[in-house]
């Protein structure tokens, strides 16, 4: 008997069927993944089970009986717990005390913390999901925070884990301790529903794979019957490169020079330690590495936010160390900043709007302080086209616009720009394949005509598609480089969490030593 | 599907244009009802009151005029709250800025006063900008440079502003005699009123241009109020504080110096309170005392809310709150109803603009939920 049915769901948002009668079955032990684009519905419905959102047609089963979940308590004494894509942790409170939330357990009124702390360590030991019940959540990486939410799911009682996009902010190797979680999670006879729209993953984890596009379901099948080419092919409705072709590199003069580079980051530590490292025309060097080991420290001292505190940048010969990021626009860098939301877009504005931020000031779009608004609309529309901006006015708000489409107004803005160098930071964070590729073609395009790329990136999969060389940071340092081709995931893996630091050691003696004892 | 739910936001324009003037309205006419509860609990009749209250407002030409006189400097105040409002600035400190321009157009007209009007008047009115402007501009430093918050700084200044022109008033500046005042501008550096532009035979042929005390202020005013629309939306100045305004990282991102952009938006804002203290000054009192404003500043936080920082609606905004006060007299001596209703009856418009505020804010929210999990 299924755990978990769905027989026609429908949900209708006022201008769009979010869900199209879709129906589904999850049973006991098993492991499906809802596979679809962004927008194709995966969220929404996993929002009626969970009881976020009523739907308004359909029935839902759980163990067989029909029930109406109204609310996420309702679910949750139902057994079914969810892991949504932004976590609801309260950071300055403890692991335990952010997993009882709700449910404490109290006696005469005051929370028994000790029976608490014995039950999480309890439930934490019996699935392997390792972490202290004592930290304090701000203290605690994303993959453990995740880990916390999965716990508080477990420790309500969850039998049915619903987990929307897990692995959205993981590195590699949180996303294979993940794996190693659900699989545990299955074989206590827990039931997963895993919501994601990357198709590696997918392959990876699943017993069952279910695809939806525009609201319906419309594919079901298993990883051994199927192959990534055939599930994008499902899930965009077209056939999609996964791969972008590129041509040979034909490397110009050298563009961006980097010497000596240290920059603090905002807590005021040192987060970049004696960078080095340039991109000539022609060629994209990307800059792996996990979050958090200096790349933004890097990027935004290249364009002009934040001021490294010693050493040089020059753009083609020209010190642009202290440029501001006015100068540094004009001097021809552009930059996709790794969170659209913060800083790559004004949502309140128009996509016009948008696209001029940052050529504002210059000819044609304002002449002495006063604006141009024909010069202005015409470039927007001709940005709109070029770029595929699904819209249908440049008069729509950035907010009103889908991930993939606003990301498409930023690229369409730094790259409509014709920069000399191109920095890019995360440029596909969060995107669906249609999307990537596009912007992936994009990025490559510039490449070949002839002008420097420097692309940060989490995923190695982007990383190994697009760059010529990469550059493996780590703790603010570029331990190796490769050639494009030169070196697999593992081997990128190995470098990125510190593997060649220990390596390096033993082969310089004694200063090896010597550099161990500074840290 | 992109296309469907990406074209509502283009055929809510005009839903929301509607919106935007229609939710003032219904909260002025729920705020009148609420009063008229008030009223009647407190044993007055709310039938005659109202009546009076229009009466006071728009019931005659004179009537009017006051209305004008009020919204005058309304319209500045107004205008320099939604200014800053823009650039995501909350200047609680116009009324000190008010103060310092009405100190400077006061001092001027007094400087002025053998010059002819098309000198003495711009020279005014710049100068009460340049000192609203100056005494914005030490919190606007402070915000841009040290992150001190503008709601303290500029409201300190306001305090430091009043009592510096009170202690002018009685001490360096005192006009002879025993009132605590400056001497009279002079009559070429004031503001003339309406119906004195007319012939006397035009008066009579169109009385209804008899507009009372009101002045040619509100005609600067409502000058001044096309302009900042014109800056806010077709110049760069403009583009750039609102993009600090929504969004401050991704305005810096774009090249735009925030703390310029601050700075320049706390002084503009300043200059149009400034200009609110030079229009009383050169329109209404022709002098400096230190009681010369009722509060303009404060209520100009009211009217930018009411016109939701559209410099546009800040003149119908401005007029309502003008119309309350120059009604309120002829309530009280008609109905005999306190005067303090009326603050009741702003209050209460005020409390549901901002409700209103939050309510959209919500919507907005679950509409923005509903089109993410749509996509």
């Amino acid at each position: 008997m299924s755990v978990l049915e769905l027989r026609e769901i429908t949900k209708v948002f006022p201008g769009v069927v979010a869900n199209d009668h879709v129906s589904l079955s999850l049973e006991e032990g098993e492991i499906i993944a809802l596979l679809g684009e962004n927008g194709a519905g995966k969220t929404t419905l996993m929002n009626v089970v969970y009881g976020l959102l009523s739907c308004d047609g359909g029935e839902l089963l759980v163990d067989g009986r029909p029930v109406k979940i109204k609310s996420p308590r309702h679910a949750i004494d139902l057994g079914i717990g969810m892991v949504h894509q932004h976590f609801m942790l309260v950071q300055p409170l403890t692991v335990t005390e952010n997993i009882v939330l709700g449910h404490e357990p109290a006696r005469f009124g005051v929370i028994d913390f000790a029976t608490a702390r014995k039950k999480v360590l309890e439930i934490s030991a019996r699935y392997g999901l390792k972490v202290d019940p004592d930290s304090r959540i701000m203290d605690l990486s994303v993959g453990m925070q995740q880990r916390v939410e999965i716990l508080k799911a477990l420790y309500q009682g969850a039998r049915i884990l619903i987990l929307d996009e897990p692995t959205a902010v993981l590195t590699p190797q949180e996303v294979r301790e993940l794996f190693a979680v659900v699989r545990s999670l299955v074989n206590e006879g827990l039931s997963v529903v895993f919501i994601t729209h990357k198709l590696e993953e997918v392959m990876a984890v699943a017993d069952r794979i279910l695809v939806m596009r525009d609201g319906r379901l419309v594919g079901e099948t298993r990883p051994s019957d199927t192959d990534t080419v055939g599930l994008a092919r499902m899930m965009v409705g077209r056939d999609v490169v996964l791969r972008v072709e590129k041509a040979p590199r034909a490397c110009g003069d050298t563009v961006l020079e980097v010497d000596g580079l240290h920059v603090k980051d905002d807590r005021g530590l040192e987060a970049v330690r004696g960078v080095a490292l340039s991109v000539r025309g022609g060629e994209i060097v990307a800059i792996a590495g996990v979050d958090g080991n200096g790349q933004r420290e890097i990027v935004e001292s290249i364009v002009g936010l934040r001021k490294p505190t010693s050493g040089t940048i020059r753009l083609k010969g020209e010190d642009i160390t202290h440029a501001s990021a006015r100068s540094s626009i004009e001097a021809g860098v552009s930059h996709i900043p790794e969170d659209r939301h913060r800083r790559g877009l004004i949502l309140e504005f128009t996509i016009a709007e948008n696209l001029m931020l940052g050529d504002h000031r210059l000819a044609p779009y304002s002449t002495r302080g006063l604006m141009r608004p024909t010069a202005v609309t015409a470039m927007a529309k001709r940005r709109i086209v070029d770029y595929d901006v699904r819209t249908p006015s440049e008069r729509v708000l950035a907010s009103a616009l889908s991930g993939g489409n606003q990301q498409k107004v930023v690229v369409a803005r730094e790259i409509g720009r014709d920069p000399e160098l191109l920095v890019a930071a995360q440029p596909t964070r969060g995107l669906d394949v249609g999307a990537i590729e596009f912007v992936h073609r994009q990025i490559l395009k510039e490449r070949d005509s002839g002008k420097a790329v420097l692309l940060v990136s989490l995923e190695l999969e982007e990383i190994s598609a697009l760059a010529d060389r990469i550059l493996v940071i780590y703790e603010g340092r570029i331990v190796k480089e490769f050639a494009a081709g030169e070196a697999d995931d593992e081997t990128l893996g190995f470098y990125m969490t510190g593997g060649g630091g220990s390596k390096l050691a033993p082969e310089t003696g004694a200063t090896g030593a010597r550099g161990e004892g500074e840290r | 599907m992109s296309e469907t739910h990406e074209a509502l936001p283009e055929q809510r324009r005009w839903m929301g244009v509607v919106q935007q003037i229609g939710a003032p309205v219904i909260s002025v006419i729920i705020a009148i009802g609420i009063g008229s509860v008030i009223m009647w609990v407190s044993g007055y009749d709310a039938g005659a009151a109202f009546a009076a209250l229009f009466k006071g407002s728009f019931g005659s030409p004179k009537a009017f005029g006051d209305t004008l006189l009020r919204a005058t400097p309304l319209i500045f105040t107004g205008l320099a709250v939604a200014y800053g409002f823009s650039a995501g600035l909350f200047n609680i400190g116009a009324e000190g800025q008010l103060f310092m321009g009405g100190l400077a157009a006061a001092y001027l007209g007094v400087q002025l006063a053998a010059q002819p009007w098309y000198a003495a008047v711009p020279v005014l009115l710049l100068g009460a900008m340049a000192a609203g402007a100056a005494w914005a501009f030490v919190p606007a430093v402070l915000k841009a440079r040290i992150g001190a918050h503008e709601v303290i700084t500029t409201m300190m200044f306001t305090y430091i502003g009043k009592y510096l022109v009170s202690w002018l008033v009685v001490g360096p500046l005192k006009a002879p005699g025993q009132i605590p005042q400056t001497v009279t501008i002079g009559t070429s550096a004031q503001l003339p009123r309406i119906q004195t532009l007319f012939s006397e035979a035009t008066l009579e042929a169109l009385p209804f241009l008899r507009f009372g005390r009101a002045h040619m202020g509100i005609v600067v005013a409502i000058l001044f109020a096309v302009i900042m629309w014109a800056i806010l939306k077709y110049t760069t100045l403009g583009y750039e504080a609102r993009a600090v305004g929504f969004n401050p990282t991704a305005a810096e991102t774009g090249g735009i110096s925030v703390s310029s952009t601050i700075i320049k938006a706390l002084c503009i804002s300043g200059a149009l309170a400034g200009l609110s203290g030079a229009v009383e000054v050169m329109g209404v009192h022709y002098k400096i005392f230190d009681q010369f404003s009722s509060g303009f500043g404060f209520t100009g936080i009211a009217v930018a809310l009411v016109a939701k920082k559209n410099p546009l609606g800040v003149i119908p905004a401005a007029l309502l709150f003008g119309a309350l006060s120059a009604g309120s007299g002829l309530m009280q001596l008609e109905a005999d109803v306190p005067q303090k209703i009326i603050s009741i009856i702003q209050a209460v418009v005020i409390f549901l603009i901002a409700a209103e505020s939050v309510i959209q804010w919500f919507i907005k929210r679950r509409q923005k939920e509903a089109l993410s999990h749509a996509g």
